[in-house]
């Protein structure tokens, strides 16, 4: 019933090392002040005869210099390693397999590339890099796999992103760390890790919803993106072929990379990243479109090749 | 000190002036007092009951998480409980707890003053806290809040339908309580030391309420500021927390944070002062590493203003945030070690004896310890990422404010505990007690970093089955947790009528609040103490320590000041 956590990804397991490394580290710790701590109380209770020659105060300050020198070392080791780890699973391989969350008051939905979507759950292929591109509804969510050893908040405006690489097949859960209302504890979820094969069929076998590329192009005249964005078009407004990838000066003087998450944040928040050289006209469609319907449009726009000639 | 301070007791055949106690006796004479004693124990009554309060509501939370289902309370209520426990007591017991109950009474006399700067303002401190007091309890009245105390927003500004707006603004009237006492202690330590009282003579308690002051004086309005944000938003709709108009949802976190990773500090630096006051006294022995124990305070009080953001680590802030306060966070490790392995090195050599007070002591040491090295855990970036948000944090938490404060708090309550109500009580009881809180709040909270480490999230009112065991582990040792903290107001009480009376000096330690008498008169003192000792005398510089009462600090005193009349 005590059972340490399924280890399920590539990060868990360097996780385990180091989380073991600082228990061990602590045990340690613990137990050195602890026998201070309990030596000095029997050796000098009151009235016992231990020798108490006086601490001379050279003495003190060198052990003093001793300790604080030797704690400040062994902060920075573990600042080193920590961050050594952390920077080695920070950027996401580029062919990751890009999955769409959607969080909301009390349920997770996921939106895969070829248009599948699931409730609740989420299907993964065993071995492949995949990265998950989420955005809540409402309040901050956060989405939370003890098997990955991962957690990232779901916050409204904004898209964050997670990355793992499955190591094991199996079902793990999915729980929504950030405290969110009345349902908290029931916006639970399922992580499904299964071999490439199967991962294949049962993507196969999902209801066809078309695929998202083909759902965006359609949307990108009828919402009414075209009509601005045209490179035809009498309104002002950059050009999107190949959009993706490219670094885009702002009007705030910052440059920012065009990936998916800024895409996304383009067409949901529009003036927050506003375009150097563009007035801020571009309307606001997080109350028009849906999950899907963006998840669609970030798709088509990423397809969308530099027109160079 | 000289026997000059001595006579602050009075000469012999001089009568005492009337205690603290006896100076009034209606309802008026304590409401309306501007003596920072009885200020001290309205704050202490007031405590007292918010901490049952807050102490009920976990012990039903525990008791719902008995089984994995949610089937004692709704979920809603349990949302309401948790928030209700984590606001009252940080902010309602934690805070003032040590600062405005114990150092209200102490500070003065400690520096031998006869009150504190604004005796007035202090008065006005207390009101604010009711006031404060009242405004949440009406909301708990009225139906609750479910915001957790954190206040996250938007959940906290466009969704919860609870009453927020009066919870907050309970907390936001309450912090100017905070503020008034910080700004009172700041002069009063400047301006109101008696004669001889240099700075790097003052007992670490006066230090830790220093530093103690300074982040409630520049963190606080950050809070007030959040939570005003919130209010506002609330009440007009502003969208300052709305992306959908602009709004930043993690703007509020940042302020919060900038606030509540200080006020972690203002929980636990003036514990670090009553713990030192207490082993020095019964280990006989002067703290070991003055200065470095003075810095290492400063030190933590100015650092934690920098270190906020390591809240953060999944919020989506940059990768170079997390690394840069996750660097900080691990620098600030450093000071809280020292303190640790100097109070270890103050034990070293002395004569040892174990009363209710010195146990709290020792325990704090070691509770503190645990709660600090957890704290690298989730100074590290990817250990947090898996941690932060579970029960494991729940924990770490618990270890340092618990563990550490509250244990505090018992070491200081019953260390001056003579001093306030001139009686002592039953020694054997007290260390029941303080024996069955250590062994009560291990077994109630260790199980607690399992159940993060095995990825438990907190602020859940169900849970799958895999948690069960834990649970109810950690439930069972709430139960004698909390049978733990119902014994000191029985014999405490019992001691204020049926306890011997304490003289003004049973522990025979050095501080000046020990030379006047217990309880001490309205005005402290009968003639100001002179002070020309460093602190903790408690045996001549370079000379082997002594057991209590074989040959006191004052013969020290006396061979250097032997022209005295005593
Ligand atoms: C009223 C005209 C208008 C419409 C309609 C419009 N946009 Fe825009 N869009 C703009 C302008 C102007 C900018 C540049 C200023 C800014 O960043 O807000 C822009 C910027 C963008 C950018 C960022 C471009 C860059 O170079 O970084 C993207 C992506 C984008 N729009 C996508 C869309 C999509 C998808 C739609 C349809 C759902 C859409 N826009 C509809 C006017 C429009
Ligand atoms: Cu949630």
């Amino acid at each position: 019933m005590i059972a340490p956590p399924d280890a399920a990804s590539v990060s868990a397991d360097s996780f385990d090392l180091m989380f073991l490394v600082m228990v061990v580290f602590s045990g340690f710790i613990v137990l050195l002040v602890a026998t201070l701590v309990i030596v000095f109380s029997i050796r000098f209770r009151s009235g016992s005869r231990a020798n108490r020659h006086e601490v001379r105060r050279l003495v003190s300050r060198e052990v003093e210099i001793a300790w604080t020198a030797a704690t400040a070392f062994g902060a920075m080791f573990f600042f080193w390693f920590a961050s050594a780890h952390f920077l080695r699973h920070a950027a996401a391989p580029v062919d990751a397999m890009e999955v769409h969350v959607e969080a909301k008051q009390w349920m997770w939905k996921a939106t895969h590339e070829s248009g599948a979507r699931e409730l609740g759950s989420l299907h993964v292929p065993l071995g492949r890099a995949t990265i998950l591109y989420m955005n809540s509804q409402d309040v901050i969510h956060s989405f939370f796999v003890p098997a990955f050893r991962l957690k990232q908040d779901v916050v409204p405006g904004m898209t964050t992103t997670m990355w793992f690489t499955p190591t094991r097949t199996g079902s793990f859960h999915l729980f929504c760390a950030e405290y969110c209302g009345t349902g908290h504890s029931t916006m639970l979820g399922e992580i499904v890790v299964m071999d490439e094969a199967a991962f294949a069929a049962w993507l196969e076998a999902r209801p066809g919803s078309g695929s998202l590329v083909d759902a965006g192009r359609v949307l990108f005249t009828e919402a009414g993106c075209a009509s601005c964005h045209d490179p035809a078009s009498a309104v002002h407004a950059p050009d999107l072929r190949g959009i993706y990838g490219r670094p885009v000066p702002l009007a705030d003087g910052r440059i920012v990379t065009a990936d998916a998450a800024y895409l996304q944040d383009s067409i949901l928040q529009p003036d927050r990243d506003v375009v150097a050289g563009f007035d801020p006209i571009m309307p606001n469609f997080s109350g028009l479109l849906d999950e899907d319907e963006v998840a669609g449009l970030v798709a088509w726009l990423r397809t969308l090749e530099r027109d160079d000639g | 000190m000289t026997l000059e301070a001595e006579a602050g007791r009075g000469r012999p055949g001089q009568t005492l002036p009337r205690s603290y106690l006896g100076a009034g006796h209606s309802v008026r004479s304590w409401l309306l007092t501007t003596d920072h004693k009885r200020i001290a124990l309205l704050y202490l009554g007031t405590i007292t009951v918010f901490f049952l309060i807050g102490g009920s509501a976990a012990t039903l939370m525990r008791l719902e998480l008995v089984t994995p289902p949610g089937e004692l309370v709704s979920a809603d209520t349990y949302n309401r409980l948790f928030t209700l426990h984590g606001v009252i007591m940080v902010w309602f017991f934690l805070v003032p707890a040590v600062p405005a109950t114990l150092g209200n009474f102490v500070l003065p006399l400690a520096i031998g003053a006869r009150d504190v700067a604004f005796p007035r303002l202090n008065l006005l401190s207390w009101y604010l806290t009711i006031a404060g007091g009242v405004l949440v309890l009406a909301s708990l009245l009225l139906g609750g809040v479910d915001t957790g105390w954190t206040f996250y927003t938007p959940y906290s500004s466009l969704y919860s339908n609870s009453y927020v707006t009066l919870a907050a603004m309970g907390v936001f009237v309450n912090g100017f309580g905070s503020i008034a006492t910080g700004i009172n202690f700041l002069v009063t330590i400047h301006t109101q030391r008696t004669r001889g009282l240099t700075w790097m003579r003052l007992p670490l308690f006066v230090w830790s309420l220093y530093a103690v002051s300074i982040v409630m004086v520049l963190a606080t309005p950050a809070l007030a500021v959040a939570l005003l944000m919130v209010v506002v938003e609330r009440l007009f709709d502003l969208g300052l927390f709305d992306p959908a108009r602009g709004g930043d949802p993690i703007l509020f976190q940042h302020i919060f944070w900038f606030y509540s990773h200080p006020a972690v500090y203002i929980m636990i630096l003036p514990g670090f002062g009553v713990i030192s006051e207490v082993l020095t006294c019964f280990a006989r022995r002067r703290i070991f590493g003055y200065e470095a124990m003075v810095f290492a305070m400063l030190a933590i009080a100015i650092f934690g203003f920098f270190v906020w953001g390591h809240h953060m680590f999944v919020s989506g802030q940059s990768y170079y945030a997390n690394l840069i306060f996750s660097f900080l966070s691990f620098a600030i490790a450093v000071p809280s070690a020292i303190k640790v392995f100097n109070w270890s090195g103050t034990l070293y050599g002395g004569h040892i004896t174990f009363e209710a007070s010195m146990l709290y002591a020792l325990g704090f040491i070691g509770l503190f310890t645990l709660g600090g090295l957890t704290g690298l855990f989730v100074a590290s970036v990817p250990i947090d990422v898996h941690v932060t948000d579970t029960y494991f944090i729940v924990a770490h938490f618990h270890y340092i404010m618990v563990g550490g404060m509250v244990t505090a708090f018992f070491a200081g309550l019953h260390f001056w505990w003579p001093k306030i109500t001139g009686r002592l009580y039953s020694e054997s009881f007290a260390r029941l007690a303080a024996l069955l809180m250590f062994v009560g709040f291990n077994f109630t909270f260790f199980p607690q970093f399992i159940l993060g480490w095995m990825g438990m999230p907190r602020r859940y009112w169900s849970y799958p089955d895999d948690f069960q065991v834990l649970n109810v582990a950690s439930s069972l040792g709430a139960v004698i947790l909390a049978a733990a903290y119902l014994l000191p107001p029985v014999y405490l009480g019992l001691s204020l009528w049926r306890g011997k009376p304490a003289g003004d000096n049973p522990w025979d330690a050095t501080g000046l609040e020990w030379t006047t008498s217990s309880p001490p008169p309205r005005e402290n003192f009968a003639v100001l103490p002179v002070v020309d000792t460093e602190p903790y005398a408690y045996h001549a510089d370079r000379v082997e320590p002594h057991r209590r009462g074989d040959a006191s600090h004052r013969a020290v005193s006396q061979s250097s000041d032997p022209g005295d009349d005593a």
